[in-house]
């Protein structure tokens, strides 16, 4: 289990002067639960956009699933899922037809589209609300169903981007529950988040501040090398010294 | 293939479930046509016509007898000479005079043909045009009824001049007016809306992570309006045919094949709208101010160009609702073929392109 299916090198991106992100490096192995965290500015979503191909970056090596970032980012999107903040579904539509419209765009055989969404709605304990308009789910379902869908693909890696945001703690703990499943299943999940109870879940955490990843390490690591007791404080630490505002 | 098909399923989904949006595609066009046509057209009853009658013979006093049996008709006087005339026209109290000239039997009679002249008021010129249609139709009715008995064919004509606007300019030939418009309103809003929208709830960023191309995307999103807006041509067609009764003079394929080109520069500037903005009200606004407002202005529907100061009438050569509008009018009431169209269309299909290249480059350039 030493496969890096992350693996940036002085990845950065400046947008005139000013340098979002700052010559970060690290990996990822597969199957592991990466917590991305930092403040707001300090570059996660710039960062996160780059290894998705969404944004170039202006130097530096990155590859994503063994593709280079550069030249092979239509491999790349075949092989990651993403989860944005925002939330991530067609409210007018039934779950099942956002499911197979999410499957279809990527390209899924009929076949793999009715097989991968029944599996997918048995697992979530949804079937009755297959023909139901996503609009009008609880937002913890939503949320759920958002995270299943990014993974209908089975990529190799999934992006989620402050998934659990707005949502009450029993979904959250549900929702993780559901990243370990996958996880289990070999998918690595990156993942930013503001919660530092989320954090504790991940298998190793980075703390990016002012665009340099400053800390990277498990959560336990992480607690002994500053000597405190949780990642609240792991994570105070390093952002009170950030000089970049909101 | 099998990706664009899926995602044009979904486009289609979120306009078929959008009953708001439903109600603008297709209640629209009915109502425009029907408000303009009914405001615009109202039928001619009992209007108030002169009747000069030079000749006092049996054919004129036949034909004047059928005028006046006719419910469009109302005759106020018959005079013996045309020196009222004049003033009744000018103070709007008359419509139309129809004149018998001196001896109209007996040129009929002698040397087969005569004429009578018919004056219409065309400051108003849909009035005119209506009045004038009537009046000869009923010429024709009774010289058909003479040659029924005849064994020489008569043949009467009816002169016919407008007064005041003899080219009928500004006539409301507000079909071609009113598919620029709903066509314009439909494809630039709808897909700009369209599209803005899923920058706005997220999901667009998630389609761009996706394998996805996002011209595909751009491309998936405008077909179901294409498609839409061929129906709304073709109600609107049918519509001014058997509802308003204007026939189509030309070529109907033609006219369908211009029609297209035309929702495809109309959803071509809605890609351009929303790509370069980022709300959904943002995105209603510039196409109701920058597209709908022009088009009203500038295509020669509302207002003509001719009168308008030269820089404006520079600026209507730019508003792409012009040269359909032209050419709609050219094959739709004049009859033209597409060699008298070409050079609109050409210009047309330039428009087109040049939004073409500005919107895709500008949306690759958003992606970086």
């Amino acid at each position: 289990m030493n496969e890096k299916v992350i693996s940036c090198k002085a990845l950065t991106k400046r947008f005139g002067d000013f340098t979002a992100v700052d010559a970060i490096t690290f990996e990822v192995e597969k199957g592991e639960i990466f917590g991305f965290l930092g403040a707001n500015g300090a570059g996660k979503t710039t960062a996160m956009r780059m290894l998705c191909g969404l944004s170039n970056p202006t130097s530096g090596e990155a590859k994503i699933a063994g593709f280079d970032i550069y030249k092979e980012t239509e491999k790349i999107k075949k092989s990651i899922g993403y989860m944005s903040q925002k939330f991530s579904l067609y409210d007018d539509l039934t779950v099942q037809e956002n499911i197979t419209f999410f499957a279809g765009i990527y390209g899924l055989s009929d076949k793999a589209i009715k097989e991968n969404s029944a599996a997918l709605l048995k697992q979530l304990g949804m079937e009755d609300q297959a023909d139901k308009r996503v609009s009008s789910l609880p937002l913890g379902w939503k949320q759920k169903l958002a995270f299943s869908t990014a993974i209908i693909h089975k990529p190799e890696i999934v992006f989620l981007d402050e998934p659990t945001g707005g949502v009450d703690p029993v979904t959250r703990r549900q929702f993780w529950d559901l990243i370990y499943e996958a996880s289990g299943n070999g998918i690595t999940i990156f993942v930013t988040t503001h919660y530092m109870d989320e954090a504790e879940y991940c298998n190793r955490v980075s703390i990016m501040v002012d665009g340099k990843v400053e800390a990277l390490d498990t959560p336990t690591n992480l607690k002994k090398q500053f000597s405190v007791t949780t990642m609240d404080e792991v994570f105070y630490h390093l952002a009170r010294e950030a000089k970049r505002g909101e | 293939m099998k990706q664009f098909l899926t995602f044009v399923k979904k486009e289609f989904l979120h306009v078929l479930r959008d009953k708001k949006t439903l109600l603008i595609l297709f209640g629209m066009p009915v109502v425009q046509i029907l408000i303009f046509g009914f405001a615009l057209t109202n039928e001619v009853k009992n209007s108030q016509i002169v009747v000069v009658d030079y000749a006092k013979d049996i054919a004129s006093q036949e034909i004047i007898t059928k005028i006046e049996a006719s419910r469009y008709f109302e005759i106020r006087k018959t005079l013996a000479g045309s020196k009222e005339l004049e003033a009744a026209f000018r103070t709007g109290e008359i419509k139309m005079a129809v004149i018998f000239p001196e001896g109209f039997n007996n040129q009929l009679l002698h040397q087969n043909k005569a004429q009578i002249q018919v004056l219409a008021d065309a400051s108003d010129p849909n009035n005119a045009t209506t009045l004038t249609n009537y009046v000869s139709s009923i010429i024709n009715d009774y010289q058909a009824q003479l040659n029924q008995e005849n064994a020489v064919p008569l043949q009467i004509k009816p002169e016919v001049k407008m007064l005041y606007n003899p080219q009928l300019k500004g006539a409301p030939n507000f079909v071609p007016g009113v598919m620029a418009l709903v066509l314009m309103l439909v494809c630039v809003m709808m897909t700009a809306i369209a599209i803005v929208k899923e920058k706005e709830t997220g999901t667009m960023e998630i389609l761009l992570v996706s394998p996805f191309k996002p011209l595909m995307v751009i491309l998936s999103k405008a077909v179901p309006y294409l498609l839409l807006s061929m129906v709304n041509v073709v109600s609107i067609l049918l519509l001014s045919v058997f509802v308003l009764d204007l026939p189509i003079a030309g070529n109907i394929l033609l006219l369908f094949a211009e029609s297209t080109l035309f929702i495809i520069t109309c959803l071509t500037l809605g890609i351009f709208i929303s790509v370069k903005t980022d709300s959904q009200q943002t995105a209603m606004l510039i196409s109701l101010l920058g597209m709908l407002l022009p088009t009203l202005l500038f295509s020669g529907f509302m207002f003509p160009i001719e009168n308008m100061p030269l820089p404006l009438q520079w600026f209507s050569n730019v508003v792409p609702s012009k040269w359909y509008y032209i050419i709609v009018k050219g094959i739709m009431i004049k009859g033209l073929g597409f060699s008298y169209v070409w050079k609109e269309t050409l210009i047309l299909f330039g428009i087109t392109i040049f939004l073409l290249i500005v919107s895709l480059k500008s949306f690759k350039i958003r992606l970086s």
